[in-house]
């Protein structure tokens, strides 16, 4: 049985390595700061006794207020997981680091992501739309696009 | 005398007669040769995440037989275990049971296309992929009998099923199963040791454990490069844990590793469907909790399940109403083209297709 | 017999006699119809034939509506690609893309101007026949480069590329195959060898190596699977007829089938006694000969997977051409050391050689190619 590791515990760990990375945390997920997010994940990668080594998924989700991608992280080798959000409030024109040096499994999600939800990702090889064909006006999976 | 030679850009795609639907590489060639190769897709997008949006979470379920539509009763079980996590919503034990025989009947039949095709794109002239359609037809009309469909089920729902299976099925059910191996002996018999399909399959499109994990391959992906990660092992949903199988694993990584390891997944697959049989309970298949138009409290659920192709989850979002708020699918056809370029530059244009073809993606679940 | 004599008397002539009514012309006219007919016929009887073998051998019915057992289901066809529009690509070379399935089907054609059908029967008993024959075969390479070429589309260019580098390299040791044959005959003349192989046993038992190279040769040189690598249709769409259609179509398909049958009567007459043979008359012999070698074709088709185009390569150059030239060296020595030397003597020495030739051969055979640093 894949263990989720709880946010809150993991959280307590991580704000001594990197201060001011974890904004907030929830009973399986932890909310991380835009900047400290790469060291984060680097961090979570290798750290002996966490090996985050398998990207299971990149996901958006748009509040209005905020765009929220959550990559959901799973290590092979402990057979634990643990969720990672991060927020970006900027709605014209959103960015957040890019991990596929990390993981490369992001590669092709982070595109989709791109495509659908227009969210930059900075340090990504080959940010272009995915789907939808280079030319298309809107992210149609916003929630403020009209679909008809 | 150095001859002077340009690249040669070669459209593999979007209608080819082995790119398993619409898919389109964009390949460089110096002779046959492939020097660089870009995947475009997106011909078959039909905004299922947001049609998701626009619909009751009742209605949403036909939907999902038309992401991997080889696949379908695994893809509404993945659904509805998301939906069943997010709402709390028991599920009956027989429903259970018969979940997994349906689960794993579809995994024997999209495995029988999967390898059928590999093997076409092989050269093998069309006689593997029909005598695994012929065995791929007795499953289908398993389904039509318990569902009345061929293709697309919609066979699940919320709390259990739409309905119990009819007093026939399990008689058909136990036929099949004890003819199934016999099935699987006679493919290997055909090209299991053919020195030709050995010399084209056998190190070609090396994928290594490291790039595996790195590039978030799933499934026979991942298990072919020797890492025996299977959900239902690693994180046992509905009743899987009761149920006695291997996890086969191939150890080069290799084209051959990937035809193997689904060749012995259907060997399991009949041997959990076996063990299933023995044990199904009699009981209700639904539970007593209405599932028409439910809200399920506000809140968020990653749910996953082991497909054919590999890891299927479901990111469900919801706002206490009566739809989805956000509903992301995470196909493993998909994910699984990451390494797609470093496994097929250097080789031959034969040889892309035949790595191609042991990917095995779908293309409604790529592009979804 | 003597039915056969009362039905077709026209068969049975010996020999050609100068005096023989009409002379050369008539003799010209009769034999061209005849040779139509026999390649129409056969082609169309040999389509039927493997579509309906292969259902069987697929676990499915093949055609089975036109006409009783869907023995019409080849003339159906040709019907509707005749009533087909031709289309001539965007861009292609009109005269090259016109020419080159006519290229492509008459070579074949010619073959069977030297085949003999009885002993003498034939449009010409060439004495350099089986140069003949090896010459003009080779001719049909270039109506499928023409249509590659001409044809402005990658695929077939590709396509086209593949076919020549494979039938230049195969010639040689299918060549070399049949001077074992020649020597053992001691004619080039395929009525010669025909007659040969009457008075002791057909070569396929004297020459067990040529055979196999002869027929693996032969299979990659009309481009049978497991060498369809210039039609695969899983790689390279249709490969040199991506492009065409209706009547030069259909020629192309017809010079596909009419190649395998020249392959089928090839084999049969170097090597499984041709037009000889007890109480059938000889060309029925011939026919069934030919039959059962391309059944064996059509079996290998519906089996095995396709090679890579460097793996046709090496199997050529490492496998077959070495076999062909020990296969020669071997039969020279035996015909000039024991030339009255008794076919029971031989056939158990020369299978046992093969034999050992074979397994030591593959044995230290790599199919080889990798993956190539980008």
């Amino acid at each position: 049985m894949t263990r989720a590791i709880s946010g809150e515990e993991l959280a307590a760990g991580l704000e001594q390595r990197i201060p001011g990375s974890i904004i907030g945390t929830s009973k399986e997920s932890i909310l991380v700061n835009n900047q400290s997010l790469l060291s984060l994940a680097a961090h979570l990668k290798t750290e002996p006794g966490l090996e985050f080594d398998f990207l299971s998924s990149i996901t958006a989700v748009d509040y209005y207020d905020y765009f929220e991608v959550i990559y959901q992280l799973t290590s092979l080798e402990h057979n634990h997981s643990i969720v990672l959000k991060v927020r970006c409030h900027d709605r014209e024109n959103p960015a957040i680091p890019s991990l596929v040096g990390l993981w490369r499994g992001a590669e092709l999600q982070e595109q989709e992501i791109f495509d659908l939800m227009g969210i930059r990702f900075e340090g990504h090889p080959n940010m272009k739309r995915i789907v939808l064909w280079e030319g298309f006006q809107g992210h149609p999976q916003r929630r403020d696009f009209l679909s008809w | 005398m150095v001859m002077k030679t340009e690249p040669l850009v070669l459209n593999i795609g979007p209608a080819h007669p082995s790119t398993h639907g619409v898919f389109r590489m964009r390949a460089t060639l110096d002779g046959e040769v492939i020097i660089d190769v870009e995947p475009i897709f997106g011909y078959l997008h039909r905004g299922i995440e947001k049609l998701a949006e626009e619909r009751t979470y009742q209605q949403f379920i036909p939907l999902t037989d038309r992401l991997d539509y080889v696949s379908a009763m695994g893809n509404n079980m993945a659904y509805c275990m998301a939906v069943e996590k997010l709402a709390a919503i028991p599920v009956p034990e027989r429903a259970e049971y018969i979940r997994v025989i349906m689960a794993e009947l579809q995994r024997i039949a999209s495995h029988l296309i999967a390898v059928g095709s590999f093997l076409n794109d092989c050269g093998a002239f069309m006689t593997p992929i029909l005598y695994m359609v012929r065995e791929r037809e007795k499953i289908v009309d398993l389904f039509e009998m318990v569902s009345g469909q061929r293709l697309t089920y919609n066979y699940m729902r919320f709390g259990g099923l739409s309905q119990d299976v009819p007093d026939e099925f399990l008689p058909a059910l136990r036929k099949f199963i004890d003819q199934m191996p016999r099935y699987l002996d006679e493919y290997d018999q055909l090209l299991k040791e053919n020195e030709i399909l050995l010399a084209r399959t056998k190190g070609v499109g090396i994928l290594s454990k490291e790039t595996a994990i790195n590039c978030s391959m799933t499934g026979p992906m991942l298990r072919g490069s020797g890492v025996p990660w299977d959900l239902r092992k690693a994180d046992p949903y509905s009743v899987y844990s009761r149920f006695e199988f291997d996890i086969p694993c191939g150890a080069r990584g290799d084209s051959y590793d990937r035809y193997r390891v689904r060749v012995e997944e259907m060997r399991q697959s009949v041997r959990i469907i076996r063990q299933a049989m023995e044990q199904l309970p009699v009981g209700p298949v639904r539970s007593k909790t209405p599932v028409m138009l439910i809200r399920p409290p506000a809140g968020e659920v990653y749910s996953h399940v082991e497909s054919p192709k590999g890891e299927l989850g479901f990111y469900l979002v919801s706002d206490g109403s009566i739809a989805p708020y956000r509903c992301h699918i995470r196909g493993p056809s998909f994910i699984n083209l990451t390494a797609l370029r470093e496994m097929i530059v250097g080789w031959k244009v034969a040889d892309a297709i035949v790595i191609f073809g042991s990917i095995d993606i779908v293309m409604g679940e790529v592009d979804r | 017999m003597v039915t056969f004599d009362l039905v077709f008397p026209a068969w049975q002539f010996k020999g050609l006699p100068p005096d023989w009514p009409g002379g050369f012309w008539w003799h010209f006219i009769v034999f061209s119809i005849i040779i139509l007919a026999f390649v129409l016929t056969l082609v169309i009887m040999f389509i039927w034939f493997e579509r309906r073998t292969l259902g069987r051998m697929q676990a499915r019915m093949g055609p089975n509506r036109v006409g009783p057992f869907g023995l019409l289901q080849a003339m159906a066809d040709a019907i509707k690609v005749m009533l087909k529009e031709d289309i001539v690509p965007n861009g292609a070379d009109k005269l090259v893309h016109l020419l080159a399935p006519l290229v492509a089907f008459v070579p074949v054609l010619m073959v069977f101007a030297v085949m003999p059908f009885q002993d003498g029967a034939a449009l010409v008993n060439l004495n350099i026949g089986v140069l003949y024959v090896m010459a003009v075969s080779s001719i049909s390479t270039l109506g499928i480069f023409m249509a590659g070429w001409g044809s402005n589309n990658k695929y077939t260019l590709i396509s086209a590329m593949r076919d020549v580098a494979s039938v230049v390299s195969y010639e040689i040791p299918v060549v070399l195959s049949l001077a074992g044959i020649v020597l053992l005959a001691g004619s080039l003349s395929l009525n010669d060898i025909v007659r040969s192989q009457a008075q002791s046993v057909p070569f396929v038992l004297l020459q067990p190596l040529g055979f196999i190279v002869f027929f693996l040769g032969g299979m990659a040189e009309i481009n049978r699977s497991p060498f369809d690598l210039l039609e695969a249709d899983s790689e390279i769409v249709a490969g040199f007829h991506t492009e065409y259609s209706g009547m030069k179509f259909a020629l192309f398909y017809l010079a596909e089938y009419a190649e395998a049958l020249v392959l089928s009567t090839l084999v049969a007459t170097f090597f499984l006694g041709g037009w000889g043979g007890p109480l059938l008359p000889p060309w029925l012999w011939l026919i069934v000969k030919s039959w059962a070698v391309f059944f064996v074709l059509v079996w290998i088709r519906a089996t095995v997977p396709r090679v890579r185009i460097d793996q046709l390569m090496t199997f050529s150059w490492k496998f077959l051409f070495p076999l062909a030239l020990l296969n020669l060296v071997v039969t020279a020595v035996e015909v000039v050391a024991w030339p009255e030397a008794l076919p029971v003597l031989l056939i158990p020495v020369n299978i046992a050689v093969g034999a050992v030739l074979v397994i030591l051969l593959s044995r230290n055979f790599k199919p080889g190619g990798s993956q190539v640093e980008a």
